[in-house]
């Protein structure tokens, strides 16, 4: 392979990049062909450089992928690990980035075996949408089940359900219309409110990119083009929800200005340094300061900077500084909030965890509980429940195991603004870290308190 | 189907605007990089002058701002480096006031730690002088400017990743990582890597330089240069880099995709004389950075693999 120039096309969208952030995680069961379909939609795409394309026709060669009629095994494209690659499977997380006209995409692949909970949790975390893979030859398995009600408890904005091998039960019509039946009949129990049926072959590419002939039947959109059209958890979230900014760090250059810029105008410099978690901030804005164990402290927005920038308003998730109009002793931890919206800080939280370690949890850890940007310590005063991923039933525990999810009850050593999950993708959320050497334990999601609402079942 | 179609446009027609790409990616960056500085004691970014590091130190700059970048910058000097950008990186330091702690593979190699390869190539010998530095140092945390579409191995990276008492990776006992939430506990000997621009492409990068108008050193533009070919790649004559009997000189127009140890870095022919030139030039590409200029990233499919798990960058 030789250098040679490159070829240069001009496209406006290309340079630009004007197209916005999409976040999306793949969820399947083994041999399902995820990380055919993953392959397929890069390829595909256009997003697979000729180097990389070289590697897998290779390796594919090598193997003998494909008989004698030969081919790309698409699968190579994502298996990164040397392990991976030997044994054929996937094993941990691995990120892809990929672009149309229309928008730039994250795609978090989650492996679909052992640690299943913990993968899929990992990139549900973060995803706007979660695409959750079902082989048409045996429909909704037990572990279509887990990945939907970990997607729904993880409240991930939308799911597609991707009916891959279509053809493999020759694009039968009814065979998809059953299982996308299926697939409603758990999202409604579930409570998912979006859940979307495509009939997909990620090894011929039907309906992944481009639309299938084969499939005449199916007048819905691609696989893609869902993706580029479905609204981001930013886009839907904005102006519904009240200001929420957990202060990071305080900047205060005394003695430690950038080069460059004048003392007497930095003097008294003072901003709160933090990230927008919910809502729009707008300068003039009345805002709480809560720090935990106090009363909340209102004041007034007199500034949003970024780097020299001064804002009119920031909205999720653009990282600022906010000048305050009060100098009020504001430290990491704090929450400034649009005044009067956040709750009354409690000690006592109770949620649901999706337990992610091997070392199992039992009644009476200690542990450390990180919500925002605080970080303290929590004693686990009951395991309430269990969920079981197949009935979605709960049934009494008093411990949990690696790929669990269960409600407890943890009384924390300072008071946080603590809101509910179920409406706070993000300010709701918390993870549990073991004291002893640090790892995470658990993600953690806010319930609402027994006694809040009739229904004492205080997750999802 | 096509009541469900309708639907989602009903839905899409209510929602806000989304922040642009690279707003989106500048704010995420911001916030690990102010995590990580409120959360550890001693951190320190890695600063080689190639484009990644330059816009990431940029964006801690602006993290911080009016403030000082508050943590010194290491660098892991190969002996090998381009000299418009070990130019480049003093300069840098001297304008952001920063401090400047190198690590020299010379230095080892001279002292009998580290042995000179076969085939001249020195940046798999970067990790001895950077575990060293980072211990001397006693830093707890270091920044790298590692982007997860730059390698299959890395495409598994965390943002935040724990290294163990002999600064290894354990790719498949990696901690979860949820939301922005960033779990940075260790124990004593035990160091996290944090990478801030992990979710940025190559383009990414590039579209930041134009639009931020950064500064970079002046081989990642297009300029004559006397040149060699070896495995397919354009080579720089150079103290440490010089054409074998068989190898024909010759003056090309070039410019460097990356920027990293002169012995195994190598040129592309362009015409991309201008930050625009090069986004174009980038976007139109049909290979990726290392496979067009890294020759040890060719060694096998999991070069960046193993050097990763020794404690590679």
């Amino acid at each position: 392979m030789t250098s040679t120039p490159i070829d240069i096309v001009e496209s406006a969208e290309a340079v630009l990049g004007s197209g916005s952030l999409f976040r999306f995680a793949t969820a399947g069961s083994v041999d399902d062909g995820k990380s055919t379909l993953v392959g397929r939609l890069l390829h595909d795409s256009k997003a697979i450089l000729a180097d990389q394309l070289d590697a897998v026709a290779r390796t594919s060669a090598d193997r003998g992928f494909g008989g004698e009629k030969g081919g790309l095994d698409l699968a190579l494209l994502t298996d990164g690990l040397r392990a991976e690659r030997e044994q054929g499977i996937t094993i941990d997380v691995a990120y892809r980035y990929f672009a149309t006209d229309r928008r730039n995409f994250i795609l978090a692949d989650c492996p679909g075996h052992v640690q299943y909970t913990k993968n899929t949790v990992t990139g549900a975390s973060t995803a706007d949408a979660v695409v959750v893979l079902i082989d048409a030859r045996k429909g909704v398995l037990e572990q279509t089940r887990r990945h939907l009600s970990v997607v729904a408890l993880l409240r991930v904005p939308h799911v597609v359900v991707a009916v891959n091998k279509i053809d493999l039960v020759d694009f039968s019509e009814p065979v998809f219309s059953e299982i996308a039946e299926d697939v409603a009949r758990v999202a409604g129990e579930l409570g998912l409110r979006d859940a979307v049926a495509v009939p997909v072959s990620a090894l011929d590419g039907d309906n992944v990119v481009d639309r299938s002939n084969r499939t005449p039947w199916y007048a819905g959109p691609t696989l893609l083009e869902l993706l580029e059209t479905l609204p981001s958890t930013d886009e839907l979230d904005d102006e519904h929800e009240a200001f929420r900014f957990p202060v990071q760090t305080v900047i205060r250059p005394q003695g430690a200005l950038a080069p460059g810029l004048d003392e007497d105008e930095f003097r008294d410099y003072r901003a709160y340094a933090g990230q927008v978690t919910e809502g729009v901030v707008r300068v003039g804005d009345r805002v709480a300061v809560v720090t935990p164990g106090q009363a909340p402290r209102e004041t007034t927005v007199v500034g949003i900077d970024v780097a020299g920038r001064s804002l009119e308003e920031a909205a999720a998730p653009q990282s600022v500084a906010l000048r305050l109009a009060d100098e009020f002793d504001v430290a990491r931890g704090d929450t400034i909030a649009a005044a009067g919206t956040l709750p009354e800080s409690s000690a006592d939280l109770y949620g649901s965890l999706a337990w992610l370690s091997t070392k199992p949890l039992r009644e009476g850890a200690k542990v450390y509980v990180k919500h925002g940007t605080s970080t303290v310590r929590g004693l686990v005063r009951a395991v309430t429940g269990k969920l079981d991923l197949e009935s979605f039933e709960v049934s009494p525990a008093s411990g949990l195991e690696l790929n669990d999810i269960g409600e407890v009850q943890i009384r924390l050593a300072a008071p946080l603004p603590l809101e509910p999950y179920a409406t706070h993708r993000r300010t709701g959320a918390f993870l549990v870290i073991d004291p002893q050497d640090g790892n995470t334990l658990a993600a953690g999601m806010v319930g609402t308190h027994p006694g809040d609402t009739e229904d004492e079942r205080y997750w999802i | 189907m096509a009541e469900r179609a309708e639907e989602q446009e009903a839905v899409a027609a209510e929602v806000g605007p989304a922040l642009p790409l690279l707003d989106a990616l500048e704010a995420e960056a911001i916030h690990i990089i102010r995590e990580v500085v409120a959360e550890f004691e001693r951190p320190a970014m890695l600063f080689s002058g190639g484009k990644d590091s330059v816009v990431m130190l940029h964006l801690a700059a602006k993290a911080f701002w009016p403030g000082k970048v508050p943590f010194p910058v290491l660098h892991v000097d190969t002996g090998h480096n381009f000299p418009e950008v070990l130019d480049f990186r003093d300069r840098t330091v001297e304008r952001l006031g920063l401090k400047l702690v190198v690590g020299s593979v010379q230095e080892f190699i001279d002292r009998g730690e580290l042995a000179e390869r076969a085939d001249g190539t020195r940046n798999p010998l970067q990790t001895v002088p950077l575990l060293d530095a980072i211990e001397r140092n006693k830093f707890d945390a270091v920044f790298g400017g590692g982007r997860r579409d730059e390698d299959k191995a890395r495409a598994k990276e965390r943002i935040l990743s724990l290294r163990d008492e002999f600064g290894q990776w354990d790719p498949r006992n990696q901690r979860p990582e949820l939301w922005n939430l960033y779990n940075g506990r260790h124990t004593v000997g035990q160091h996290v890597r944090a990478f801030p621009i992990s979710n940025w492409t190559e383009l990414d990068i590039w579209r930041y330089i134009a639009r931020e108008n950064i500064e970079l050193p002046s081989i990642y533009y297009a300029h004559d240069r006397e040149v060699f070919q070896r495995d397919g790649m354009w080579r720089a004559i150079g103290e440490f880099s010089q054409p074998r009997p068989d190898e024909d000189v010759v003056v090309k127009t070039v410019r460097y995709r990356t920027v990293g140890d002169m012995s195994c870095t190598g040129a592309v022919l362009s015409d991309a004389f201008t930050v625009d030139d090069v986004v174009r030039e980038v976007a139109a590409s049909t290979l990726t950075e290392r496979g067009a200029t890294r020759a040890d990233d060719r060694i096998s499919e999991a070069a960046m693999e193993d050097r990763k798990k020794d404690g590679y960058f």
